[in-house]
């Protein structure tokens, strides 16, 4: 494995040498793709709970007066319209308004947010953060070196932080964040993830991320929480409907082509939003749609999508597939022409050769009990 | 309990058990382990001529797409129709419950030993 010694680990990479992980490089780091099976972990985070390492992730601080005008500039959201200790999905776009990265932006004071990034995406979101910046009363601070982030998921898993810590986790809404304990440490409790389940994300040292994953397991063993991989955190996400810069999202896509219209505020000023409002009224030549197939062959990224079983001209393209493990049934995401993309539409997959017929159906995919 | 180091391999990580000219096919352990769970097999039916190292067949895990290579010249005899029905068996039993296909061969070519697909896979 010479290669593994050029990509990065995480202060938690002896631990997943310890239970047997295999491992994959993701964005630059060495990170474990499943510990047992992949439909285990999956089915454990729907009916349990899972942890993940997920330290590979960018984290950004910033504080100041600026700070606020400063993210409006940056975003194509307004942060300043955030409430104190909750947290909005956001995308980073340049001038010609294709997507940098997509984050989450987080609220603790009036001066002080956090954003967490994509870890592929890492340098350049830190240099177009920086670059924006100028003119703003603002401090940025790149903390992803010196943190590690432990998702926890599942329907189970505010039951298992419960049991180590006294922060009022039961009143956190969806989309906030705390600043508080956990296990002894101090800790940033954020209620996001990227399974469709319920579920923090923690935030702590890199010296307390070995003591906080073995507590957090040891706790959760009772009730089934397990290590998960990025194998089930990839299909959990696509049930779930959300997107993944590099398959959904990229510098060639916009907000509009990607179905986020709603995170994009055309109403005020920041990089990339005059060529967005130019965009904004019209119909995007293609659209970000969902399908649905029948039988158990996945149609996959970047196969061909066409309009009848004979058609030799595409109109699009699946940007993520597989067969939903807790549906059992072949579902992917895909670009297509925006005249092919009503609902109910069925389009063809060509699957190494035989075309499949597949149903353009709503997000998500699936959605978790209230 | 099948012997591994009484089977012959192939670089496309297949397994082969000789008895006399029919071959029993499988993919090994290792393998399957670097596929995943598998969830779906595409098997050639029985009669199917197959070619040595021409793709017969597909293994799919959630994560991707494996192909089955003939290991050998010659014809397919038997279908495991189990695993079709139950491809986790390809994770749980590589080199038992999980067998695929069984192939009448005309001539064996040359296939790697029990070490040398074992010096295969351990360099990573």
């Amino acid at each position: 494995m010479n290669d593994a010694q050029a990509l990065k680990t995480t202060p938690l990479f002896e631990e997943h040498v310890a239970l047997g992980a295999a491992f994959t490089d993701f964005g630059g780091w060495n990170m474990p793709v499943r510990y047992t099976s992949d439909l285990a972990e999956h089915a454990a985070v729907r009916e349990a709970a899972g942890i993940f390492d997920i330290s590979h992730m960018a984290e950004f601080f910033f504080e100041g007066p600026g700070a606020a005008a400063f993210l409006d500039h940056a975003l194509v959201g307004v942060a300043s319209e955030i409430n104190l200790g909750r947290a909005k999905y956001s995308l980073i776009v340049n001038e010609q308004g294709g997507i940098i990265d997509d984050l989450i932006v987080y609220r603790f004071t009036d001066e002080r947010f956090l954003i967490i990034a994509n870890a592929g995406n890492h340098q350049a979101v830190w240099v177009a953060l920086n670059e924006r910046a100028a003119g703003f009363d603002v401090k940025l601070d790149d903390a992803t070196s010196r943190y590690a982030l432990i998702a926890v998921q599942g329907p189970r898993a505010v039951e298992v932080l419960k049991t180590l810590t006294t922060a009022p986790l039961d009143d956190l809404k969806y989309y906030s964040i705390f600043e508080g304990e956990f296990n002894g440490v101090h800790a940033f409790f954020a209620r996001t993830g990227y399974t469709g389940e319920d579920g923090f994300e923690l935030l702590v040292k890199n010296a307390d991320a070995v003591a906080t994953w073995r507590a957090i397991l040891e706790a959760g063993s009772s009730v089934g929480l397990i290590p998960a991989g990025y194998a089930c955190r990839d299909t959990l996400r696509l049930e779930a409907g959300m997107p993944l810069y590099g398959n959904e999202l990229g510098l060639h896509t916009t907000p509009f082509d990607a179905g986020f219209a709603r995170v994009v505020r055309i109403d005020h000023d920041f990089v990339g939003s005059s060529a967005l409002a130019n965009k904004a009224g019209d119909t995007p030549d293609r659209k970000l749609v969902a399908l649905v197939g029948e039988g158990r062959r996945a149609a996959r990224a970047h196969y061909e999508l066409f309009e009848s079983e004979a058609a030799e001209q595409p109109i699009g393209e699946i940007t993520t597939g597989a067969l939903s493990p807790t549906l059992g049934y072949p579902i992917a995401m895909a670009y297509v022409d925006s005249v092919h993309s009503d609902l109910g539409t069925t389009v063809w997959a060509d699957v190494r050769g035989s075309r499949q017929p597949m149903q353009i159906s709503s997000l998500p995919f699936y959605k978790r009990a209230k | 309990m099948i012997n591994r180091e009484g089977l012959f391999y192939t670089k496309e990580h297949e397994w082969l058990a000789i008895d006399g000219d029919v071959a029993t096919v499988g993919i090994t352990e290792y393998a399957a382990e670097k596929l995943g769970d598998v969830v779906y097999v595409d098997l050639p039916k029985v009669g199917t001529q197959t070619t040595y190292m021409k793709i017969c067949g597909e293994i799919e895990s959630t994560k991707s797409v494996g192909e089955l290579y003939a290991p050998v010249d010659g014809e397919v005899v038997a279908v495991n129709e189990t695993v079709a029905s139950n491809p986790e068996l390809i994770n749980h039993d590589a080199f038992g419950a999980g067998w695929l296909i069984k192939i009448r061969f005309t001539e064996l070519p040359t296939l790697l030993s029990h070490d040398e697909y074992a010096a295969l896979t351990n360099e990573g």
